[in-house]
């Protein structure tokens, strides 16, 4: 398949269409909409350049945090995490556990909404 | 296209002439015929409640008045938390008598006005929204005294007798984990953070204080604020009988400061002023750290009240681009419950 314009480059064509052409003309609950839906192009564009990496980053985390050297999928590694909390096998007390759930909501928050307080207040600490 | 929709607009225009009829109707009643109604504008609302701005003609009333509503056909679902409109007015009512700022209840809807479940109140006026409280520079010297009002304000409500209002349910810090929990775990989608914060509060519960009446949605967004602060207590269709120490920490939830995290009050104030100004006002004594529990509680609820928005656009329910959207602010509440969890 070509990739001449890239998915991220499409994005951030429409993005600045609704940013620039299509939201001026819009008022009320349309307007607000408009706005919500420039955002959700903005988490897009971040989602497609930094998944990859995340998600690789996640798992190798996980990977280590449970002992489960060979499991590759991450929706198995977090169900199985969150078995462990339930069953209090691990908890709070963990460090590895807390660092990795940190980082984890940190690369998150960083896609979902890059100015969100929490995630300047959470840098901070790091 | 126009031949089919016609009725259908013709049924549309029918039905709001049928509700200002009846609406007129309503007010010449209350008013004593000296005043008429001029015009109704719907402000906001969603498909199950509404609120209009009603402009008034007359002699012996305001120039305008709110209605508050629910249309009978969508009236509170036994599922929904929601007390329903005629048990707010009453509550309304109850909170005016002991001193805290509210609108005034001008009269409650019958069956036979046909209108519905709703009632008439004041319109008080001021800004709700929260952005602009915490920036614009009139609202400098409110932001100053909201922290000890809110603490007196919140030491009235909890001192109200709910005797009469049946529709008043009992529901502590563990009973609403519980159901939070419940409705997390029928999504089927695992998010770790939200596993750990469940089990961290089950094993960390503070002893539970007798149930008071709470207001259940205590935060910017649902007060009225002036230039002198605040003007009224709105939105108490999520009152219930539970701890305290709920509504304060709400008002601490950081999604609750919109952006100025470090205020933890709403993102304009200390709490320890509004605990002083609560204790002065009757209200129990608490230290800042007797709401953290809370607090993480409040960010939880919160996520899981995202993630269940989300579930109304992935079932088809509510198929709009912000539905989709509040999805992807789940992970805002895994960092604050973060933040917070590091800090126990």
């Amino acid at each position: 398949m070509y990739n001449q314009p890239s998915v991220a480059e499409l994005v951030e064509a429409v993005k600045t269409f609704v940013d620039e052409t299509a939201m001026p003309e819009l008022t009320g609950r349309s307007a607000f909409h408009a706005r919500v839906a420039s955002n959700v192009l903005g988490t897009i564009s971040r989602d497609i350049r930094a998944r990859e990496t995340n998600d690789a980053e996640e798992r190798a985390r996980l990977q280590l945090l449970l002992d489960l050297p060979d499991e590759e999928e991450l929706s198995v590694l977090n169900d199985e995490l969150s078995r462990r909390l339930r069953a209090r096998e691990i908890s709070a007390n963990s460090a590895k556990l807390m660092s990795h759930l940190k980082k984890t909501a940190i690369a998150q928050v960083k896609v979902d909404q890059p100015s969100y307080s929490g995630l300047l207040q959470a840098l901070k600490e790091v | 296209m126009e031949v089919i929709f016609f009725p259908l607009i013709v049924a549309k225009m029918s039905e709001l002439q049928d509700f200002e009829r009846r609406l007129s109707a309503v007010i010449e009643r209350i008013y004593n015929g000296s005043a008429k109604l001029a015009a109704a504008d719907r402000l906001s609302g969603g498909a199950s409640q509404e609120t209009w701005l009603l402009s008034l003609t007359g002699t012996d009333s305001p120039p305008d008045i709110i209605l508050r509503r629910s249309p009978a056909a969508t009236a509170t679902t036994p599922e929904s938390n929601a007390i329903g409109l005629s048990n707010e007015a009453q509550l309304i009512a109850k909170a005016a008598e002991v001193g805290v700022p509210v609108p005034k209840v001008l009269y409650v809807l019958e069956e036979c006005d046909g209108l519905g479940e709703g009632f008439f109140m004041s319109r008080v006026s001021g800004e709700t929204i929260a952005r602009r409280i915490l920036r614009d520079e009139r609202f400098g010297q409110a932001r100053a005294a909201l922290p000890g009002q809110c603490g007196t304000a919140l030491a009235g409500i909890h001192s109200i007798s709910p005797t009469g209002i049946e529709a008043l349910k009992v529901s502590g810090g563990l009973d609403q984990l519980k159901r939070y929990d419940e409705t997390y775990q029928t999504t089927g989608i695992r998010r770790p953070v939200f596993d750990l914060a469940v089990v961290w509060l089950q094993d960390n519960a503070p002893k539970p204080l007798p149930p008071v009446l709470v207001h259940g949605d205590f935060r910017l967004g649902n007060i009225m604020v002036d230039e002198t602060g605040l003007a009224s207590v709105l939105d108490w269709e999520l009152a219930h009988l539970g701890d305290p120490r709920e509504d304060i920490a709400w008002m601490c939830v950081n999604s609750w400061r919109f952006g100025q995290s470090e205020n933890r009050l709403g993102g304009f104030g200390d709490v320890e002023a509004l605990l002083s100004a609560y204790a002065e006002a009757g209200g129990a004594s608490f230290t800042p750290a007797d709401i953290d529990w809370w607090e993480i509680l409040g960010s939880l609820k919160w996520g899981i009240m995202c993630m269940m928005m989300y579930e109304s656009y992935r079932s088809g329910a509510a198929p709009n681009v912000e539905r989709a959207a509040i999805g992807r602010r789940v992970s805002e509440t895994e960092i604050d419950l973060m933040n917070l969890l590091e800090k126990q």
